[in-house]
Formats: C-alpha cells, sequence, structure tokens
C-alpha cells in the first residue's frame, strides 16, 4: 500500500462511528492502485482494520465492483438487464465479442479490454447502454459502441 | 442522462436547469424554504405534518415517511442517524439517479429536515456504486453545504442542531438496496439482510436508532413543509397523494421519466412515451421494477398507485414502468428476470438460495424448448415454496413476477413445451 493511499484511508476512519465503516471506500482506495486488491493487499487492510484477513476478503468476493484478479487496461460492461434487452442488448453485446474477438467475462489477449456483462444500471429509459471505465455510454447502437471502443487505448 | 419532460408536479420543475444544482439557483427556486418552517416548529410538530401529508415511502414498499420517523426513540441520549437509500439497483427504476443528478439540493433539504425531526446527528447518503456522476453530484452539494453553514454545527443558526452528512459509495449489490443489507454494507461487512426484529429505529446502522428513506421520499420533504399538506394532498390520490416520477422503458416510441400524480391511468402514463413503438400491440407491462408481477392489456386504465394496482395482483413498487410488445417472448423474459434474481441472492436463506437456482434453470430449459410438465408444476411449486419463507423480501420479488407471468402468461409456457422450441421468433434477442 501506497503511503498516500495509506493517509487517505486513515483520513476516512473519522467518518463513520466504527472504523470498519471505512473499509468499502478503503478497497475502493487500494484498488485504484492496481485494478485488483490481491490477497497481500488484503491482508494490509486486515491489519489496518483489526480484522481478520478472511473478514476482508469475504467483502472484497461479495461485491461486483471489486477485483481479485488482474483486471483488462479498459472495463466494457454491458447492461442486459430487461429494459437494455428490450432494446437489444444481447445482440449489440454479441457484436461486442465479435468484434473483439471474446466471450463476454474475457480479457482481449493483449490485456487491453475485459469485456463483461451487467445487471440494471439505471439507465433504462436511454438503453442499451455500456459502461465503460465507470463511466456511463447510453442510447448505444453497435457502431456507436464499435467507435467508443476502437478509441481506447 | 435525459432531461425529464416537465409534465406536471414540482419534483421535476427546474431539472432542465443545470444552475438548480447550486445552492444560489436553488434557493432562488425557493430552496431551504421548507427547512426554514420545519426548524421555527417543534420536532414532533414536523412529524405530525408529515404523517398527514400521507407521503408514501418511493423505495417500494410505500410505508408512511412521517410514521417511520415517529418510530425514532425520543427519550434516548445515543445519537441518532438517517440514511438515504440511493442503492436504486431495481431493474426498471432510474429516477433516483435523475433526482441525484438534477436535484441533489432538493434531498440534503429533506435529509435536514427529517434530521431535525427526529432528532438525528449523522446522516449518510448510501449510493450504488456504479452511480459515479450522481456520487459526484452528491458531494458537490454536500460541500456546499458545509461552506454555506447548512449543515454541521448549529445549521441555520439554530443552537444545538448538529448533523454530519456523509456520502458512502456502495460496491455493486442488489440486496445492499434492501434496508438491512444496505446497513450491514454501511457498517463495511457483507451486504446480507439482518433478521427482523429489531428494527432499525432501535438496532440500525453501527446499532444506533435509524431511519431509512429512499432518495424520492426525501426530495418531496421540503416541498410538504413549504406548501402545506393541503397542496401536497392535491396531487395524487387520497392513499398515495403526491406526485411520482414514473420511469418508462421498453417497447416505447420515447423512454424516460415523466412526473406525474400519483394514479395517473397506466394507459396515460404510456402515452407520455409515445405509446407502444412502431404502432405494435401491447403484450405485457410490467408497473413497478422488475420484482413486480406483470399487468396484460386488460389492465390500460388501471390507475398507477398502490391501492389499485394491489387489486390486479401487483404493485406501484419503484413506478419503473417496463412496455413489452407483442413480439415478446414471455418466456424469455421469465429467463431474463430469473437469471437477475439468481445472481443476486445474498445466499443465506435456503428457499432463495436453491430456489432463485432452480426457477432460473427451469425457464432456461423450458426456452431452449427442452421442457416438460414437470417443470410447469415446479415453476407453480417452488416460487410458492419461496414465498414469506426468508429474512428479507428479496425472495418475495424474486417469486413474485415468475407467478406473474405464470399466471398470464401461462400459453407462452405452453406452447415452447408442446412445440419443442421457442415460437417468438421476432421476439427480443437472449
Ligand atoms: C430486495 C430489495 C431491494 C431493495 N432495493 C431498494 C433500493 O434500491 N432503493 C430503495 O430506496 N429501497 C429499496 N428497497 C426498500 C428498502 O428496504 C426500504 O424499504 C426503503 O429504502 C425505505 O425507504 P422508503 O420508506 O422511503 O421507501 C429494497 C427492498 C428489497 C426487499
Ligand atoms: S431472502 Fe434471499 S436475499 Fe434475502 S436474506 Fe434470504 S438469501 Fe439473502
Ligand atoms: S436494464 Fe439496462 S440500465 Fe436498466
Amino acid at each position: 500500500m501506497q503511503a498516500q493511499t495509506l493517509q487517505k484511508i486513515e483520513a476516512l476512519f473519522e467518518k463513520y462511528p466504527q472504523k470498519r465503516g471505512a473499509l468499502l471506500p478503503a478497497i475502493y482506495l487500494v484498488q485504484a492502485e492496481k485494478g485488483h486488491v490481491d490477497s497481500d493487499a488484503a491482508r494490509e487492510l486486515a491489519e489496518l482494520f483489526e480484522l481478520q484477513p478472511v473478514d476482508v476478503w469475504e467483502v472484497l468476493t461479495f461485491y461486483n465492483m471489486f477485483y481479485t484478479a488482474p483486471q483488462g487496461r479498459h472495463h466494457v460492461y454491458v447492461c442486459t438487464n430487461l429494459p437494455c434487452s428490450l432494446r437489444g442488448a444481447r445482440s449489440l453485446l454479441k457484436g461486442i465479442e465479435s468484434h473483439l474477438g471474446v466471450h463476454c467475462g474475457q480479457t482481449t489477449a493483449d490485456g487491453r479490454i475485459t469485456l463483461g456483462h451487467e445487471e440494471c444500471l439505471g439507465s433504462c429509459g436511454t438503453a442499451p447502454m455500456m459502461r465503460v471505465d465507470g463511466e456511463y455510454v447510453e442510447n448505444l447502437d453497435l457502431v456507436e459502441a464499435k467507435r467508443v471502443i476502437d478509441g481506447l487505448d | 442522462m435525459i432531461i425529464v419532460p416537465y409534465v406536471t408536479g414540482y419534483l421535476s420543475e427546474h431539472y432542465a436547469d443545470d444552475d438548480f444544482r447550486t445552492l444560489s439557483a436553488y434557493k432562488a427556486k425557493g430552496g431551504f424554504e421548507g427547512l426554514k418552517k420545519a426548524l421555527a416548529m417543534e420536532p414532533e410538530e414536523v412529524v405530525e405534518i408529515m404523517k398527514s401529508a400521507g407521503l408514501r415511502g418511493r423505495g417500494g414498499a410505500g410505508f408512511n415517511a412521517g410514521m417511520k420517523w415517529s418510530f425514532m426513540p425520543k427519550d434516548t441520549d445515543r445519537p441518532k442517524v438517517l440514511v438515504c437509500n440511493g442503492d436504486e439497483s431495481e431493474p426498471g427504476s432510474f429516477k433516483d439517479r435523475l433526482i441525484m443528478e438534477r436535484g441533489p439540493l432538493q434531498i440534503l433539504e429533506g435529509i435536514l429536515i427529517a434530521a431535525w425531526a427526529v432528532g438525528a446527528s449523522k446522516a449518510f447518503i448510501y449510493i450504488r456504486g456504479e452511480y459515479k456522476e450522481p456520487i459526484r453530484c452528491l458531494e458537490a452539494a454536500v460541500k456546499e453545504l458545509y461552506g454555506a453553514r447548512l449543515c454541521g454545527e448549529n445549521v441555520m443558526g439554530k443552537k444545538g442542531f448538529n448533523i454530519d452528512i456523509v456520502v458512502h459509495s456502495g460496491a455493486g449489490a442488489y440486496i445492499c438496496g434492501e434496508e438491512t443489507g444496505l446497513l450491514e454494507s454501511l457498517e463495511g461487512k457483507k451486504g446480507q439482510p439482518r433478521k427482523k426484529p429489531p428494527f432499525p429505529a432501535q438496532f440500525g446502522a453501527f446499532g444506533l436508532p435509524t431511519t431509512v428513506n429512499n432518495i424520492e421520499t426525501f426530495a418531496h420533504a421540503p416541498y410538504i413543509l413549504d406548501r402545506g399538506v393541503d397542496w401536497f394532498r392535491g396531487f395524487g390520490t387520497e392513499k398515495s397523494p403526491g406526485t411520482t416520477l414514473y420511469g418508462v422503458s421498453g417497447h416505447v416510441e420515447r423512454p424516460g421519466l415523466f412526473e406525474l400524480p400519483l394514479g395517473t391511468p397506466l394507459r396515460e402514463v404510456i402515452g407520455h412515451a409515445g405509446g407502444v413503438r412502431g404502432g405494435r400491440r401491447l403484450k405485457g407491462v410490467i408497473p413497478g421494477g422488475m420484482s413486480m408481477p406483470i399487468l396484460t392489456p386488460n389492465d390500460i386504465d388501471v390507475p398507477m398507485a398502490d391501492e389499485f394496482l394491489s387489486e390486479r395482483g401487483t404493485h406501484l413498487g419503484t413506478g419503473g414502468v417496463m412496455v413489452m410488445d407483442e413480439t415478446t417472448c414471455m418466456v424469455r423474459v421469465a429467463c431474463v428476470v430469473s437469471y437477475f434474481f439468481r445472481d443476486e441472492s445474498c445466499g443465506q436463506c435456503t428457499q432463495c438460495r436453491e430456489g432463485t437456482g432452480w426457477i432460473n434453470k427451469i425457464c432456461e430449459r423450458i426456452e431452449q424448448g427442452r421442457g416438460t410438465q414437470q417443470d410447469m408444476k415446479l415453476l407453480e411449486d417452488v416460487p410458492a415454496m419461496m414465498e414469506g419463507q426468508t429474512i428479507c423480501a428479496f425472495a418475495d420479488a424474486a417469486a413474485w413476477p415468475i407467478q406473474g407471468l405464470m399466471r398470464h402468461f401461462r400459453d407462452d409456457f405452453e406452447a415452447h413445451i408442446r412445440e419443442h422450441k421457442c415460437p417468438y421468433p421476432e421476439s427480443f434477442e437472449l
């Protein structure tokens, strides 16, 4: 853990009646360093929060937005829940799969993009949509999706 | 994000205006008048006003907000906590996002009013982690409030009225929308719902007395305090006063959010979205987010308020209206619905953990043309086994939509079994 990350985490403690309340925000900070949280980082967090490593690990694996394994440089997630699917999200996802040559859940061989699908992201009024590195791209079609994806380094 | 076409009401009136998110513009539009009036009253009076306004929680269950506030213990020296539920993960729901992005100060003013009413000194706004922009908007608004001494110590010069507001990001788990799952998550744990009792008012966040309300619920409060109960009750129905933001999605011409009085007929709600796309016929409508049983074209004139929807075996839920046209295969719908619940079950209760998996497996089998009559029997028995048997209402939420589909679209399931394939080649792709 970098000194700066540690400092930021310690500043979070006072916001919560109990230190552990800061665990989720702390995991985000640690994850921002390498893109995932490995078992060493989890152990460090456990020590800092005076928890057992298993306590941290079980939190890490409960939530979709925490990663315990290395990820592609970019994340592309297509929403496939009902309102998006009704407006063609699954065909869109298949088009992206063949454009990238990977299946949903995989990372391209060059480590550039991890492709995934997600449940409803609160964007049903602007469906279909995808989340690219955390930001929403809405009212999509395959042409636009490819344009956005090809623009990633 | 789409801007709400302002239809009728008060919440979204100024949402087209970017500046409405800043304190000065918000105040210029009457912002903080509600809080000012609340602070001139005793906290108990504020609770009474909210009770008689009859504002029903907009998070899905529709419980009277003032009533909930009155459950907070009065004679206690334990600090009290407010939690604002911005987890909005119910498929088909996207209204809270709009309020957070366009009216963050409405939410904060509502929180301050509630804090005064129940005596809370700490408020957490729990926002789903994927909502980056809403989180940014709320953080900016909270910062402005601290700068203007509208939160922190002695708010608005009121001695002893101290309230800290913390914006907290979730990390991707539908179950953290359930209020006790949310509390566990806020405490830095897995978001597994708690057994009740004890209820949050006695044992909530970090063991402290806590009230949990939805984003939209808080956003209505300033208008009630400022303009009064009679004015508020001028919108909506006797049992469901006020407006709401109906989110219309799926097979309509112009999906979006529409602020309308509660009780607006379903036909009119869908009409604001331009009606069913391409002049096609309607097949079904899920009226209140994915957990709620589906309606048929026979229900098109039902007033969209819970007291009328419950007569038809469903609920208003979050007001997320999902429209499906005649091309739609309802078994595919069942596959999408059951996949979601299988994926999101927190796994604590056997009926829920096993039942959601079974239902999904059976639906997919039927869709692939491999279903049998025994599967039909299972699709009746398994949801019935899950209902009302578990720690939280998630299992009901998983059972109800399947029961609704079986009730109204049994023919679709039977046709798959008879023909050993999906009879809807035009349906949305799976
Ligand atoms: C499975 C499940 C998911 C829920 N998700 C949400 C949610 O995302 N947002 C929300 O406000 N309420 C959600 N609720 C309802 C909350 O438990 C709680 O009733 C609500 O936040 C209370 O606020 P209200 O009374 O203002 O509606 C959910 C309930 C269940 C059972
Ligand atoms: S009903 Fe399902 S989601 Fe709710 S506590 Fe039980 S297992 Fe978890
Ligand atoms: S279903 Fe995709 S954003 Fe709601």
